[in-house]
């Protein structure tokens, strides 16, 4: 009887916290190469210590995005020894980042393809000031997150109800602009292969139109026989 | 040329078999939209052996690997995003493509004598191709794959007695993992392609040698010209041949939107859930499977017991198997001189798509008399059959065929 009232109890519990999901902003961006080699930069300034892009090589950043291969070498390729090869990872050992954060922090590659870019904008917008959080932090979309408020210097400090506490860095417009780059670079991550389908796409539909409209013309001829 | 030709038709019937399948194949000249999806099939087909053979080169079978080793494909492999794209928008195009043929089936009554053959053939196609399409699915070794894996393997865990045995002989194991990625790749790339193969050849053979039913539903062998070929049949090539190759631009245009601009299509055709790595620990929100399949699951999930819910998804199955013998109208086959007939397969039609709709959205009991309701008007279609083919009106048919 305990137990069934325990769950009762927790299911009213997770009612409205489902009921009460907020709304996920949708970013704003130009999906190009200077965009997203702004933002890997300041992935690389933020993120990249505690977080990995294991499947983009540091190479593609050069041959894809146009990188000059000083700006590579120098801001993003951050852990000593990497190589040029090498998948971007961070400098954490996972066994290390697992026992200071109480799990290792993902690897954020696929993270834009299952999370979705919505999300990854308004997540990293959403921290808020939570004494009781061992960072100090929480987040409005994901509840007892274990990451700790990084861009704060950029955005200040926000309470919950979304009242600045402390001024940032920058101007809540260029945090935005910050914020949308990065869910760039992480689009990018998750499928780099879109600037080159899109690159691609019209040579290719063209071809095809030309194409289809010469087995139209064909068709007719032969078909005038028949009818 | 013409040398070594009679030299190969002595021993090998090359020139007979283009004769009597190709330039000498008389086929109605009335054909429409609907006659396209035949010749787009067999395109389809061969775009997913093609690719398959490449992204067989690079996939491991394995637990540990198969996930990593989709990804090497897409960020490493030189043109494998692209070979991968193809090969996943392909199994959608594939479903949509044999669904409109099927669709033609059913409107002009191209199942009924002596076509029964043809129409079993073309549904045992089917059957093999939801497997194809189901195993293909776990390989890439997602949470969705592995969930999705699981939930099916169950379904054999439901028969009586034999069950939990059967299960086990599919997974390789008591759950999913190498073994059951290991023959499902062997079942995926060998067995299934294998059958498909051999099955289109069989219902290619079963069509030439009926010929192939038109949109008005009558018989273009019955009225001879003094040459003795169909007054109203035109020889496959030239004529449909080219009318075919535009079918194929139209088709490689829309593909190719898809494959260039748009791969995942909002999480249809590559499911969103499937990005994270197989992982038992943890079931995703909603298992559901992929599009072509759903309108199977939403009748699964509307019968409250298993056992008996999957009776029902065998029987729905298998019930267009018995539609030729169904069909006992005698005067037309066609929908276009049967306006009840129309009726019921638009019902028919709509009851599926919304179906498909309710198998993608999560379980819920507000979906559920829905749900019933269009499974029951599903399984009403083949029962009153037999008896509304008999009394419906029916307009008069021509002898000849209309353009």
């Amino acid at each position: 009887m305990g137990r069934l009232l325990l769950m009762a109890v927790l299911a009213l519990g997770a009612l409205p916290a489902a009921a009460a999901t907020p709304k996920l902003e949708a970013p704003y961006y130009r999906f190009d190469r200077a965009t997203i080699r702004r933002g890997a930069e300041l992935f690389a300034r933020r993120c990249s210590v505690c977080h990995s892009v294991s499947r983009i090589r540091y190479r593609r950043l050069e041959t894809d995005l146009d990188m000059p291969p000083g700006t590579l070498r120098d801001d993003i390729m951050l852990p000593s020894g990497a190589r040029i090869h090498q998948g971007m990872m961070s400098a954490m050992r996972p066994r290390d980042a697992a026992k200071w954060f109480g799990m290792a922090p993902p690897d954020l590659t696929l993270e834009a393809r299952y999370r979705g870019i919505d999300w990854i904008y308004t997540y990293l917008k959403s921290f808020y000031r939570d004494p009781k959080r061992p960072t100090g932090f929480d987040n409005r979309i994901f509840k007892n997150v274990a990451m700790p408020d990084v861009l704060e210097p950029l955005q200040g400090i926000r309470a919950e109800d979304g009242s600045v506490i402390q001024k940032g860095s920058v101007s809540p417009e260029q945090f935005d602009r910050d914020v949308a780059v990065i869910t760039a670079w992480l689009q990018y991550t998750s499928d780099p292969s879109k600037l080159t389908r899109e690159a691609l796409g019209p040579w290719v539909i063209g071809f095809l139109v030309l194409f289809t409209l010469l087995a139209y013309a064909l068709k007719r001829i032969v078909w005038r026989r028949v009818h | 040329m013409s040398r070594v030709l009679a030299w190969v038709d002595r021993r090998f019937p090359l020139s007979r078999l283009l004769r009597e399948s190709v330039t000498e194949y008389y086929a109605p000249k009335n054909f429409n939209f609907w006659y396209f999806f035949g010749s787009l099939a067999l395109l389809v087909f061969a775009i997913q052996v093609i690719t398959g053979i490449f992204l067989l080169a690079h996939y491991q079978p394995s637990a540990g690997k198969a996930f990593d080793s989709i990804q090497t494909i897409m960020f490493d492999v030189k043109w494998g995003w692209l070979i991968r794209y193809i090969h996943t928008t392909g199994a959608s195009f594939f479903f949509i493509v044999i669904y409109l043929h099927m669709l033609r089936g059913y409107l002009y009554g191209s199942y009924r004598k002596p076509r029964e053959l043809l129409w079993i053939v073309g549904f045992v196609i089917y059957v093999c191709m939801m497997a194809e399409a189901y195993f293909g699915y776990v390989l890439p070794y997602g949470n969705m794959s592995y969930w999705g894996g699981e939930v099916i393997t169950s379904i054999v865990g439901a028969i009586p007695y034999a069950g939990p045995w059967l299960a086990s002989l599919v997974r390789g194991g008591f759950g999913i993992g190498t073994a059951t990625l290991n023959r499902f790749m062997a079942f995926h790339a060998v067995l299934v392609p294998a059958l498909l193969g051999l099955l289109v050849l069989m219902h290619l053979l079963a069509l030439h040698e009926t010929g192939s039913n038109n949109p008005d539903g009558i018989e273009i062998r019955e009225h001879l010209g003094a040459d003795g070929k169909p007054l109203d049949g035109i020889p496959f090539h030239p004529y449909y041949t080219v009318k075919d190759i535009f079918g194929v631009g139209v088709f490689l245009i829309v593909f190719s939107l898809v494959v260039f601009y748009a791969p995942t299509l909002h999480g249809l055709f590559i499911e969103t859930y499937n990005y994270i790595p197989a992982n038992p620990l943890q079931t995703p929100p909603d298992v559901t499977p992929a599009w072509y399949l759903a309108p199977y699951y939403a009748m699964l999930r509307a019968i409250p017991n298993k056992q008996l819910g999957i009776l029902v998804l065998v029987l729905a199955i298998v019930a267009p198997f018995f539609l030729p013998w169904l069909d006992r109208n005698p005067k037309a086959k066609s929908v276009r001189y049967r306006p009840v007939y129309l009726a019921m397969v638009l019902v028919l039609v709509a009851c599926l798509l919304v179906l498909g709709w309710i198998g993608m959205q999560p379980a819920s009991p507000t979906l559920l008399p829905p749900a019933r309701l269009c499974l029951g008007l599903y399984f009403l279609f083949f029962v009153s059959l037999p008896f509304v083919s008999r009394f419906e009106p029916t307009q008069a048919v021509p002898e000849r065929l209309r353009m």
